[in-house]
């Protein structure tokens, strides 16, 4: 394998991962664009999501052995459930979590969400414990080869989805009534409600909305990197840094900055250690702090992260 | 409202600390904490105390502590470690305790902690183990790096430490000498570089790639790699890391793509080791797997599943200690183990269970003989272990070896259809 091999990838595998962190940063946006927090249990949807999904795809048993779930359902089917319990989850979290604090301050209720976040992973390592679970992939077969990288058929659904996803996602804020009305509550809540939106319902369309997004990035991701009960911080952490990179608000940013940190990461990892990929991600944070507070796509006046609290 | 959001936050934290405390909940009584079988009883307390007058009088009871890491990324080692150690305990006590050097009948008090895999936590327990709960002996440690870490806390304490984790630095100091106040029952993994480097000779492979865990544990195994290959002339055409805990091994298989390597030598727990596999598999590799004793576990076949398929590792003999020849002299231990581990969990046990029955057997014969005087357990476990039978190999401990066994405790196996399968010496040329 040649240089030019290694590097194509290297570039293949952080598109794969990178598609990830975009999902999870398309969360971040949207729940922070509609409520104005930055809601950090979205890794813990992914992680919920793809355990739903593990549990419905094959024999698991949990509780420490309590209960056997033996559905065996087929790959697409159980990943549909998995997206939907993930729904359900950031429903529940906006109505008994988030609703109820809405007029308390922006950053007690981004606090509320690091409670749920650590609430929630404590649920889930009861529940499956702290063993790494895979689900098959959605197809199988032999991996493909371009440019001497191999791309394995579940990477291909990995990018797949993640361009599926974004161009539905564009199509939905763009062209329906209830994406025109997230998009409004964004843009000015009062002038929203004036309106006759209900911009407490757009939170909650919000929060499900983000909690699909996150539990599809971690369904398809886990028959190639595993779950374990422990990994949404770090995908929160990621997909976090991926929206501050696509300056905060925007959802096109925020897939770029997705994709962006996850070459980063590979690169770093390939080319020098694999030891400083966590490093090299935040260090990336650190310097698009540095350099331009708003973010690389939106030349920021401050404003956006005055109403994050940060 | 403001009153709601409070409620709302403190009942969001409770939960937090509630399930953060789950983690650290120390017990001092041994309850099997896997499946909720009723506890082992064992048939016809075994070997009631010689002699046949009445039972003696019972004593103080000998106060043993023990951490594992029953959470956490270790935890598919430190959970049935911990398991072996209850049932022991369990056993040892229904039968009255241990019959001490001073004619008394002692009950074992364990004080069982959990370091979360962690190795700051595992130093802070055993400070506890030594300073509130007056152990005399320490077992435990299920990582290497939670092992090396509390060396010099029960150095300090003249407490002796049984290690059930691998890495040679945990009884090797860094001048070649034994650490005084600490032994391990795990192979070191320098035989089991041996026996994969046989394995790799009856195969003609000269040139190999060696993928290791940056920790303790795959840091010493690969160290123990290069010594094989420099004193048998393999060369290790590619080497490097990966993070405990990685996932994604993609960079590291990739430049491994690029070298003319014919083996890849793998050095990790299951944890990352089936991902690992899984990638290999995905990357449509031609070069054969082998793996070092870390994986083995069930949970590596159930994680990789088609993936482990053909998987070589070397490993201590209880795995497939069905498939042993009757002359093997471990046999019949490892039978009543094996037994009693499923009598009591309903399934089989794994080696890093072998590990802990054998530290914890040790520290048993030497309360018998020496009674709760941590020096003169010390002296015991480093001169009368000697042909010593245990789960883990033949010991042979001594001043200059607090290990103790040696390759002959190692065999072969082969992951075959989800099970593991013995391979014999003389059919590794045929194996995979």
């Amino acid at each position: 394998m040649t240089f030019t091999e290694q590097l194509a990838q290297f570039i293949v595998s952080g598109i794969t991962q990178g598609s990830i962190y975009a999902l999870i940063a398309l969360g971040f946006v949207t729940i922070y664009n509609v409520t104005g927090i930055i809601n950090f249990s979205q890794g813990e949807f992914a992680v919920i999501g793809a355990f739903i999904a593990i549990t419905v795809a094959q024999k698991v048993n949990l509780f420490r052995g309590q209960f056997d779930v033996e559905l065996e359902w087929p790959v697409p089917v159980a990943a549909l459930i998995g997206v939907g319990g993930a729904v359900l989850v950031g429903v529940l979290l906006y109505r008994l979590g988030i609703q109820p604090a809405r007029h308390a301050s922006t950053l007690s209720q981004i606090v509320a969400t690091i409670g749920a976040s650590i609430a929630l992973r404590g649920l889930v390592l009861l529940a499956w414990g702290t063993d790494p679970y895979r689900i098959p992939p959605f197809t199988q077969g032999k991996p493909f080869k371009i440019l001497g990288a191999v791309i394995t058929r579940q990477s291909v659904w990995v990018m797949g989805l993640t361009v599926v996803v974004v161009v539905a996602l564009f199509l939905f804020f763009q062209y329906t009534l209830i994406g025109k009305a997230l998009r409004a509550s964004a843009a000015n809540p009062g002038a929203a409600r004036l309106m006759g939106i209900n911009t407490r319902r757009m939170g909650l369309i919000a929060f499900a909305l983000s909690a699909g997004l996150g539990a599809l990035g971690g369904i398809v991701i886990t028959p190639v990197t595993f779950m374990t009960y422990d990994r949404g911080l770090m995908l929160a952490l990621k997909g976090f840094v991926a929206m501050i990179m696509g300056g905060l608000t925007s959802p096109f940013g925020a897939v770029v900055g997705g994709l962006a940190l996850g070459i980063v990461e590979s690169l770093a990892a390939g080319l020098i250690s694999s030891g400083y990929k966590d490093a090299f991600a935040f260090a990336v944070l650190f310097v698009v702090l540095l350099v331009r507070l708003g973010g690389v796509f939106k030349r920021g006046s401050g404003e956006a992260l005055e109403r994050a609290g940060l | 409202m403001k009153l709601k959001l409070n409620i709302l936050l403190t009942g969001v934290m409770l939960a937090a600390l509630i399930l953060s405390a789950c983690g650290t909940a120390t017990t001092s009584a041994p309850l099997p904490t896997e499946p909720p079988a009723a506890p082992p009883p064992t048939e016809a307390p075994a070997a009631p105390p010689p002699t046949a007058v009445p039972a003696p009088a019972e004593g103080e009871p000998y106060v043993v502590g023990a951490f594992f890491s029953t959470t956490g990324p270790v935890s598919s080692l430190g959970e049935p470690e911990w398991g072996t150690v209850a049932m022991l305990t369990e056993h040892v006590n229904g039968d009255g305790g241990i019959l001490g050097p001073d004619g008394l009948m002692h009950k074992i008090d364990l004080r069982k902690y959990d370091d979360q895999s962690d190795a700051t936590k595992a130093v802070e327990i055993v400070k506890k183990l030594i300073e509130e709960d007056k152990a005399v002996a320490i077992i435990g440690g299920s990582g290497s790096p939670a092992s090396i870490a509390v060396i010099e806390t029960v150095t300090n304490a003249e407490v002796p430490f049984i290690s059930v984790a691998s890495s040679s630095v945990i009884v090797t100091a860094a001048d070649g000498s034994q650490n005084h106040w600490v032994f391990k029952t795990p192979q070191q993994n320098y035989p089991v570089a041996q026996v994969q480097a046989d394995w790799m000779k009856a195969h003609g492979i000269t040139k190999l790639a060696s993928l290791g865990v940056n920790n303790a544990f795959g840091k010493d195994s690969m160290a123990a790699m290069q010594r094989v290959a420099q004193e048998e002339g393999f060369e290790i055409v590619w080497e490097g890391t990966f993070e405990p805990r990685d996932t994604d091994f993609s960079a590291q298989l990739t430049a491994i793509q690029g070298t003319d390597a014919e083996v890849l030598i793998v050095h990790a727990t299951p944890g990352e080791g089936a991902p690992l596999t899984v990638q290999f598999r995905d990357m449509g590799f031609e070069i054969p797997i082998v793996h070092n004793h870390g994986i083995g576990n069930q949970s590596f076949i159930n994680t990789a599943a088609d993936a482990a398929q053909g998987v070589l590792f070397p490993i201590g003999k209880l795995l497939v200690v069905d498939q042993l020849p009757d002359s093997d002299p471990q046999k019949a231990t490892l039978k009543t183990y094996q037994d009693e581990f499923i009598a009591a969990f309903g399934k089989k046990p794994s080696t890093f269970g072998g590990h802990a029955w054998d530290a914890f057997m040790m520290v048993k014969e030497a309360l018998e003989h020496v009674g709760p005087d941590s020096a003169a357990i010390r002296d015991y476990l480093e001169t009368n272990i000697v042909n010593w039978v245990g789960i883990s190999g033949v010991f042979n401990v001594t001043a200059d070896d607090h290990t103790g066994i040696g390759k002959e405790s190692l065999v072969l196996v082969e992951i075959d259809e989800g099970t593991w399968a013995y391979v014999d010496p003389s059919n590794y040329a045929d194996t995979p």
